[in-house]
């Protein structure tokens, strides 16, 4: 190469050209058996072992001919060095080359499996040769990575989107990982669903589970069971409605009243980030239980025979209320806050009284708000497993039936995924509902002109009740908390009530010795994996849904609609789906997966990434977009831009990506459940397990270990980010004085 | 510069003959009983041989349709513990592996018969009888009988105090549905479970979860094994376990080297070991109170005496086969399940 051709290409063009060679070429092309950070295979035969070898060793020894194609793309791009960007030839061969290494390397990857050729018709179309191969490994991930960028390199050299070589990657590289890991499992999911149990297709054996009496039977209107189905959206929408009546309440009462302790109620708002999955149905246990202390209490003084009323819908209800109270009040705050007071003092001005006021003004303006709690209510209780696994009882529910569908003596994983696309039909449908009808309408009364108005308060008539209604379900709540932090220092619950520390040191005992801390407690493995798991993620995470939100707000492109729409949808898929979607999808070849950190740390960037978005785009439509045209004017590109100026100023949105991803790792438990493996076991399936084992001590000790971890994560995140937000705020007072 | 090459290359070698020394031996073992048991018998087992274990806990049904679609290219090498209707299919299937312990003479003759029966492809490690277990003290608050029989529970007087799995979710209710079928016949065996029916307060999803309720005190019966009953009450819950006067089915936890296996030595270092009395005494150690297989291995005081249980000749080839499964439970299903409590 002469000194002209370097200068002449693109660094970046150059980087992915190696990376393509040295995948192909240095790096074991298949799936390491020991583990991603095991080194072994260096030494174990490498690189002529045919387990370890690079695909050019392999096909250099005449195996695995299939790949050898590969060897056409990854040289295609060497014709153009030192070729401008501006030849017609250096996009055409980009996207050629790019195009075909990747389009290749996807069909082989799904035609030929660890037993031959995956398809009927490749059988008989080139017989039956003994040839198998499997998953993907670095050599493999990396040449595809590399050819995916090579042909977004191209379609930016051919103009698009102004050529900005960043750009077409992110757009690329986000809509390929959202396809690999979103639209993909959950594609082969629906195909597991038509699957017979020899392994062909069939429309009847779908048929055949979807209409079944479990799922769709209405036997409860004459005293036996209604089917899972039925009982999900009974219960949803009863939870839904409850749940935003409760929350409207506290966002009256906190806004429009001249309650006292406000302050503390706003602190309820954070409790269903912090808290465990299942430790609120295993509060309820303690006080409403057959043997629970109130239970017990009430039998005494009134004589009544104790029941177990609380196992089935009454249960499930009472604790889904308590965990998704708080979210309806986070969003209706906003909401009612949100009404613009000069409205209110209008229809004030012209005689209406506080309560006309309220009933024809303020709740009308609030409708949009109520509508969006009601339906976050009903997506949450749809997808929630902890609650309806522990307080069900005969009252069976969607998310938990598909648990058991796979992990059960049943194992029917076809079974599994109709109840998942059961499921998935109805959080989607609402998820819809609520884009398609409130990101229409126009609600807006927060406007840049000045509002300086105050809320008037409630009408007395109305102050009473709502006031009444939400003390004591803030009393509730307070209680329930209070007995998960009792019930983790007694002895036995219900039988030996002494207080006792020991559930602490069996989950979390340390011993000094000589070699440093010994970590002897039983809790400490899972507690680990779920802090370096959770770490690992965040990050990728906030970065992940940065970029995407950078991309949403920041750039226009063709079928931007339909991409947000596959970036946001993933909030909508209940975990129980994409831990089903996640085990059809990835313990074969071409990416295998299962068993390993890997797939947790995938599921949890997945699941977690539209608050990572949300959070990007919401302070990203606060940054004027001069800023950008400014730094473009001064010759940045767009790469420089993002990183120079936008990043640094989105500094308390990665923070509460982060601190938030990192939270909703720790508690996640829905989708976790089917990928935890004996050596990367996570926190709540640990301590799910340990309720199974009736130690429910340990079990609430851990949880509220965790609760503690992570009201510590939160409350650092508070502080970090005022800080960085008193900062800018005299800036942005400097800006808009000028 | 060539110095620094040299030091490299000497490391790297050093580094490269550790990492082979440390890899000599290795064996993948499938368990599907207790977390605890598993990984008790993976160390025990790492510090009796030296040998690495990479242990995957899971059911034995998920256990044996992994096994299942693994076979061309098998990835485990042992598969200890569960129930033993899934390792009889493996066997049928041809997924395990033939062979005979030096240990066997030591077993008793339940567990050679369980391995007969498989052409010695699967052998018994433990057993345990079907039973109840009930809180003593909710008994008493509520004033009601002692049971001591299958047929009390029908008495009116349990109603919503029995508490027993789904057969279809768990491999313990099926034995117990199987097991009636045998006590009294098939058709006086649904008339029993339909009354027990209307006596259910809960059918669970898992096998044990009726007995855990008992201690906890938020059920008053519980339908399981008998060593889940014990375990309930070793653990301090006011739990009595009770071996019904008819007679009762039993379950036989098996282990099996799967065909084809990467490590074959040591699968059978691991199977000869784990039938071995030190290896079972171990069972003690996680409060399992099966009845261990070797004849010299201790059993626990708490532990049910299995002379003293009137044993039913359990008939596992019908009663484990897939065909005869899915027509007890889709006749369960239709006559059981769907009347009204």
């Amino acid at each position: 190469m002469t000194d002209t051709t370097i200068k002449a290409t693109h660094p970046v063009l150059i980087f992915w050209i190696i990376a393509g060679w040295v995948g192909f070429c240095l790096l074991p092309w298949f799936m390491v058996e020991d583990g991603i950070w095991s080194f072994v295979w260096l030494v174990d035969g490498y690189p002529f072992d045919e387990d370890h070898a690079p695909a050019a060793f392999l096909i250099g020894q005449g195996e695995k001919l299939w790949l050898a194609p590969l060897l056409v793309p990854l040289a295609l791009p060497l014709l153009i060095l030192g070729k401008p960007k501006s030849d017609p030839q250096y996009a055409r061969i980009l996207i050629l080359a790019g195009a075909l290494g990747f389009g290749w390397l996807i069909t082989q990857g799904f035609s030929i499996g660890i037993r031959g050729f995956n398809f009927d018709w490749m059988k008989a179309l080139f017989g039956e040769p003994k040839i198998r191969q499997f998953g993907m490994g670095y050599g493999a991930m990396i040449c595809a990575t590399a050819f995916l960028f090579l042909l977004t390199q191209g379609i930016a050299a051919r103009g698009s989107i102004n050529g900005d070589v960043f750009v077409v990657s992110a757009i690329g590289g986000v809509i390929t990982i959202v396809t690999v890991f979103v639209f993909f499992p959950i594609a082969k999911m629906l195909f597991a669903a038509f699957v017979t149990e020899d392994g062909a297709y069939s429309v009847s054996v779908f048929a055949s589970k979807f209409f079944d009496d479990r799922l769709w039977g209405l036997g409860c209107f004459a005293g036996a069971k209604c089917g899972a189905a039925w009982n999900s959206l009974f219960l949803a929408v009863l939870v839904g409605f409850i749940t935003t009546v409760l929350g409207l309440c506290f966002a009256l009462v906190v806004t429009r009243s001249g309650f006292r302790f406000k302050r503390g109620m706003r602190a309820l708002t954070v409790l269903p980030i912090i808290t465990p999955p299942f430790v609120i149905g295993l509060a309820l246990i303690l006080l409403f239980g057959l043997s629970g202390s109130v239970t017990r209490f009430v039998a005494e003084i009134f004589g009544v025979q104790p029941t177990r009323w609380l196992y089935g819908m009454p249960g499930v209800l009472i604790a889904q209320t308590l965990a998704f109270t708080p979210i309806a009040f986070l969003v209706l705050i906003g909401v009612v806050e949100g009404v613009s007071p000069s409205m209110e003092e209008a229809a004030q001005t012209l005689r209406a009284n506080r309560w006309q006021t309220f009933k024809t003004v303020s709740l009308p303006l609030m409708r949009p708000g109520l509508a969006n709690a009601f339906l976050l209510g009903f997506i949450e209780s749809m997808a929630d497993f902890g609650n309806p696994l522990v307080l069900g009882g005969n009252f069976d529910v969607l998310s938990t039936e598909i648990f058991f569908a796979i992990v059960g003596a049943q194992y029917d994983q076809g079974r599994a995924a109709v109840l998942a696309m059961v499921l998935l039909f109805f959080t989607l449908s609402a998820f819809y509902a609520q884009r398609a009808w409130l990101g229409k309408k126009s609600y807006t009364t927060v406007s840049g002109k000045g509002d300086a108005g105050v809320h008037p308060l409630m009408p007395r008539g109305l102050a009473i009740p709502v006031l009444g209604i939400a003390v004591a379900w803030a009393v509730f709540t307070a209680v329930v908390y209070g007995m998960i932090i009792y019930g983790s220092i007694v002895e036995l619950w219900g039988v030996d009530n002494s207080l006792t520390f020991k559930h602490y040191v069996t989950a979390f005992s340390v011993r000094f010795e000589e070699e440093g801390i010994r970590w002897t407690g039983a809790a400490w493995d899972s507690f680990w994996t779920t802090i370096t798991i959770a770490g690992i993620a965040a990050p990728l995470t906030a970065a992940v849904g940065l970029v995407t939100a950078y991309l949403l707000t920041r750039q226009s492109f063709a079928g931007k609609n339909a991409f947000e729409f596959g970036t946001m949808l993933s909030f909508a898929i209940p975990g129980t789906v994409i831990g089903v979607s996640y085990i059809l999808a990835f313990n074969v070849p071409p990416i295998e997966i299962t068993g390993t950190g890997v797939i947790l740390v995938v599921s949890f960037i997945f699941r977690n990434m539209p608050v990572g978005v949300r959070a990007g785009i919401a302070s990203m439509s606060q940054l004027d977009k001069s800023l950008d045209e400014s730094s473009l004017t001064l010759g940045a590109n767009s790469w420089q831009t993002f990183r120079r100026v936008i990043l640094p100023l989105l500094r308390p949105a990665i923070l509460a990506a982060l601190v938030y991803s990192f939270v909703r790792a720790m508690t996640a438990i829905s989708a976790v459940i089917f990928l935890v493996s004996a050596e990367y076991d996570m926190a709540t399936s640990y301590i799910i397990g340990r309720v199974e084992n009736n130690d429910y001590g340990l079990a609430i000790a851990y949880s509220t270990t965790l609760i503690f971890v992570m009201l510590a994560a939160v409350g650092m995140l508070q502080i970090l980010v005022g800080r960085v937000q008193i900062g800018r705020r005299t800036q942005l007072g400097a800006e808009k004085t000028t | 510069m060539k110095n620094l090459t040299t030091t490299l290359a000497g490391s790297l070698i050093a580094f490269a003959a550790s990492l082979s020394a440390a890899q000599a031996e290795k064996l993948t073992f499938y368990c599907s009983a207790q977390e605890d048991w598993c990984q008790l018998m993976a160390r025990s087992f790492e510090d009796a041989t030296g040998i690495d274990v990479n242990m995957t806990r899971k059911s034995s049904g998920e256990t044996f349709a992994q096994i299942r679609a693994e076979s061309s290219n098998p990835k485990g090498d042992v598969w200890w513990g569960g129930t033993g209707d899934p390792h009889l299919q493996a066997a049928e299937e041809g997924l395990t592996m033939e062979y005979v312990s030096p240990m066997r003479d030591q077993l008793h003759d339940w567990a050679i018969s369980q391995a007969e029966s498989a052409g010695n492809k699967t052998i018994g490690i433990y057993s345990g009888a079907l039973g109840y277990g009930y809180n003593s003290d909710l008994l008493a608050a509520n004033s009601l009988p002692e049971p001591a029989c299958w047929k009390d529970l029908l008495k009116p007087e349990y109603k919503g105090h029995v508490q027993m799995a789904n057969p279809n979710s768990s491999g313990t209710a099926y034995t117990t549905l199987a097991s009636m079928v045998q006590i009294f016949g098939e058709d006086d065996g649904f008339k029993f479970m339909k009354g027990l029916h209307s006596n259910i307060n809960q059918y669970t999803k898992s096998g044990s979860a009726p007995i855990k309720a008992a201690g906890r005190g938020e059920n008053t019966i519980g339908i399981v094994f008998m060593h889940d009953a014990v375990k309930q009450a070793v653990s301090g819950f006011p739990v009595k376990v009770v071996a019904p006067c008819e007679g009762t089915g039993y379950e036989i936890g098996s282990m099996s080297i799967i065909d084809g296996a990467r490590n074959e030595e040591e699968a059978k270092k691991f199977y000869d070991w784990a039938l071995s009395p030190e290896a079972q005494n171990l069972a003690l150690e996680v409060n399992a109170f099966q009845v261990p297989s070797n004849k010299n291995a201790e059993t626990s005081e708490s532990a049910p005496d299995m002379s003293q249980i009137k044993l039913i000749d359990y008939d596992f080839k019908k009663y484990g086969s897939s065909d005869e499964r899915k027509r007890l439970l889709q006749k369960w299903d239709e006559e059981v399940s769907v009347l009204p409590q």
